[in-house]
């Protein structure tokens, strides 16, 4: 059971840090948990917090192959999982050599006319793997079915193959932006891990990693001001990407110090509608002021 | 298992109580519990929270009910904690200070020990004179008044420089204030199972998930926590409801369109054209009593409808308490700010006429003299209140006159089946003309709103 890829929690942290994922506490006992009880991971929370640099980042630190699914409305079972070679058949039954039909009908449905898609390809490899099902609510009610065989056994059932069972178990990361209840079975086969926006030193250690180069006086600004924003009830809250979005901009700017202006002119990268950058001018008390200078 | 005995009946119970508070966590989650339990080890209590977090939890906002029921089972220590039984705040006003001088650093241990301290020194009730004493987290708050230390601690934190953030500050300590709070409850929370018993405690004490909480009950915070979870679920009920729009689309073969294109293939019908119904987007009513007890609730579903603009054609919502009027654009331009909208129509719309007692009977009436043609044969119309009439005349006339016109009629009503009827409701006579559904939470309008709402 389990992929092996960690020797315990901290080791996650220290890690994932080291290809620039600072991992909270609740992210890395997660990521340990699903290396060592070989369960999926179920990722949710809200846009930009880094569900998919979760994967990615595991990818990298234990040189596993990253293998993606990208799920969208409509996707079926011959792009999630595997497909025929049509045409590759259609040709090989016209060059057909002297066989009898049985012996051509065994050939065709070899491993030479499959199309792996991701499902398949990360089940049938030898090498560690790291399988990401991405926005795994955008996939219709019929996919999660096939996800149900795929994340509870690691096997897949090819009619004409048999049954293809992992020979190394992949580390399944599943994100999901809730805009669609995922069916409880689906659940109950993962862990469940929900990221929230990082706490405040957290946040000022992304900032500092990702904008090397920023003063330590404003990238605590920046954080904070991003902490009050979130507090306020915002139509769409500011998520780290955009924590960092700005703290890159205000260094471009040149801007040493945070003040209503360089706020002001700026606030743009951080919220992006309009009512949210009125809210937030209002409860920032950006024009008071301004008025009163 | 190599888990101790203790430890496995422990989880077990905690189980259980995560269930009576509506995680549905089976057999397979305790085991996978279990499991993690012995990949962690015991050695750090915040491990051991996240990684049972991790088995047991199966969605977001199920996690503050997850964390209050984690620290009645596996509380953080026994009796007062370690700090005070040595140099300890003996009284009141030391405590205060040592209060401000740990909310000035954000000092996160040494808030959690004067939280244990406060409730030991300060949240006793009763004890020693029998069963009923206890620990409580309001008397502990009432006392301390921890709220009044915000002008002291921002004057110890204030920089010499005015820089802009400084005007963060006052809010940043509110919060610091409102988290040590929460700790007061928890500390109180795990007190009070010492004496009565942790199962009694979680049964009562843990506040239930926001989706949960009944309308007619929720405090000004739990509102507040409502609002907030309007922007998914709205998502949530948008994505339901174009799901089962495609569904319906799909089915019946349109027999003349098949043939036309079956010439193309020879006479072969090999593509199936299927008849679309046309994507009809219905227009929706709202008539919602605004009166004290169940504004909570028309606001909420105000707010609602109001995210889900795009799924309807025309919205119009109508508020009365003993008089109607049209609040259409309080509600569009009030989901700026919510908080206040309650407030603003009952200031700037003509809802209220005398005392403020909401008169069904006498707003139906106007209702239906002024408005009548806001409603046609694709309107669906959802009145939202208690159907209690302060003992006025129902007015059935009106409500029959409303069916009569609108495609559906649905009453929702924030309160219990079992209580429809009683005293002044006229819940059922309501209920023998309109389909009328009990609709306490959050989750049961969700529910609701998809079931009711026509494809």
């Amino acid at each position: 059971m389990g992929t092996g890829f960690f020797t315990s929690v901290e080791d996650v942290s220290a890690q994932l840090a080291k290809v620039g994922y600072l991992a909270s506490t609740p992210v890395a006992t997660t990521v340990f948990l699903a290396d060592r009880l070989g369960k999926p991971l179920l990722v949710e929370g809200p846009a930009g917090v880094g569900k998919t640099a979760l994967a990615t980042a595991v990818a990298e630190v234990t040189g596993s192959r990253l293998v993606r699914l990208q799920c969208y409305e409509g996707i079926d079972e011959a792009r999630a999982l595997y497909e025929w070679n049509h045409a590759k058949q259609l040709l090989r039954i016209t060059a057909g050599r002297d066989e009898t039909w049985d012996e051509a009908r065994t050939d065709i449905f070899g491993e030479e006319f499959l199309l792996r898609r991701p499902l398949l390809t990360a089940i049938s490899g030898t090498e560690p793997t790291v399988l990401l099902i991405d926005e795994t609510d955008k996939a219709d009610v019929e996919i999660e079915g096939l996800l149900l065989e795929v994340l509870g056994d690691f096997q897949v059932t090819v009619p004409e193959l048999g049954t293809i069972t992992a020979t190394q178990q992949p580390f399944a990361v599943l994100t999901s932006n809730a805009t669609r209840e995922l069916s409880e079975a689906l659940r109950r086969r993962c862990l469940f891990l929900h990221i929230d926006f990082p706490d405040e030193d957290l946040e000022r250690e992304i900032v500092r990693l990702k904008v090397p180069g920023i003063e330590d006086a404003l990238a605590d600004s920046v954080v904070r001001v991003i902490a009050a924003l979130r507090a306020m009830d915002l139509r769409k809250l500011p998520s780290v990407a955009e924590t960092v979005d700005w703290a890159r901009t205000l260094l471009e700017l040149g801007a040493g110090t945070l003040d209503e202006r360089v706020v002001r002119d700026s606030l743009g990268v951080v919220l992006k509608h309009q009512d949210d950058i009125a809210k937030a001018g209002a409860g920032l008390k950006l024009d008071q002021v301004l008025d009163a200078s | 298992m190599t888990a101790a005995p203790g430890l496995t009946g422990r989880l077990a119970e905690f189980v259980r109580a995560l269930r009576a508070h509506g995680i549905p966590a089976g057999p397979g989650e305790t085991a996978d519990a279990a499991a993690a339990l012995e990949v962690l080890g015991l050695d750090d209590r915040e491990l051991v929270r996240e990684g049972l977090a991790a088995a047991l939890v199966r969605r977001g906002g199920q996690r503050s009910v997850f964390d209050a029921t984690f620290d009645l089972y596996f509380p953080s220590g026994i009796g007062v904690p370690e700090l005070a039984r040595e140099n300890a705040p003996q009284d009141r006003d030391e405590l205060r200070d040592a209060l401000a001088a740990a909310l000035a650093q954000g000092d996160e241990p040494a808030l959690d020990q004067l939280a244990g301290i406060a409730v030991e020194m300060l949240g006793q009730y009763g004890i020693g004179s029998g069963p009923g004493g206890g620990y409580s987290a309001h008397q502990t708050l009432d006392r301390l008044q921890p709220q009044t230390l915000i002008a002291r601690v921002l004057a110890a934190m204030r920089a010499p420089a005015d820089d802009f953030t400084d005007r963060l500050t006052r809010d940043e300590i509110r919060r610091r204030v409102e988290d040590f709070r929460g700790k007061v409850r928890t500390e109180a929370r795990r007190r009070a199972a010492e004496l009565r018993g942790r199962s009694r405690i979680a049964q009562h004490a843990v506040a239930p998930a926001a989706d949960r909480v009944d309308f007619l009950l929720a405090s000004r915070s739990q509102l507040a926590e409502l609002r907030r979870t309007i922007q998914p679920l709205s998502r949530k009920l948008a994505t339901r409801l174009a799901a089962r729009r495609k569904r319906a689309s799909r089915g019946q073969i349109d027999l003349r369109r098949t043939l036309r294109r079956s010439l193309s293939t020879g006479g072969v019908p090999l593509r199936p054209a299927y008849r679309h119904r046309r994507p009809g987007r219905p227009e929706i009513v709202l008539l919602c009593d605004l009166s004290g007890s169940v504004a909570g609730f028309a606001n909420f579903t105000m707010l609602l409808v109001q995210a889900l603009r795009d799924q309807f054609s025309k919205i119009r919502v109508f508020g009365f308490v003993d008089s109607t009027d049209e609040v259409t654009h309080l509600v569009d331009t009030g989901a700026a700010d919510p908080e206040q909208l309650g407030a603003r129509m009952l200031s700037e719309a003509a809802v209220v006429r005398w005392d403020g007692h909401s008169d069904y009977g006498g707003a139906l009436a106007q209702f239906t003299s002024r408005w009548l043609d806001a409603i046609g044969p694709r309107t669906s119309v959802l009145i939202l209140g208690d159907a209690r009439t302060n003992g006025g005349d129902p007015n059935l006339d009106a409500v029959r006159a409303i069916r009569a016109r609108a495609r559906h009629v649905h009453w929702l009503n924030p309160e219990r089946t079992a209580l429809w009827g009683t005293g002044d409701s006229a819940a059922l006579d309501y209920a023998e003309l309109v389909e009328m559904h009990e609709c306490r939470t959050a989750q049961q309008l969700g529910v609701l709103v998809t079931r009711l709402l026509p494809a």
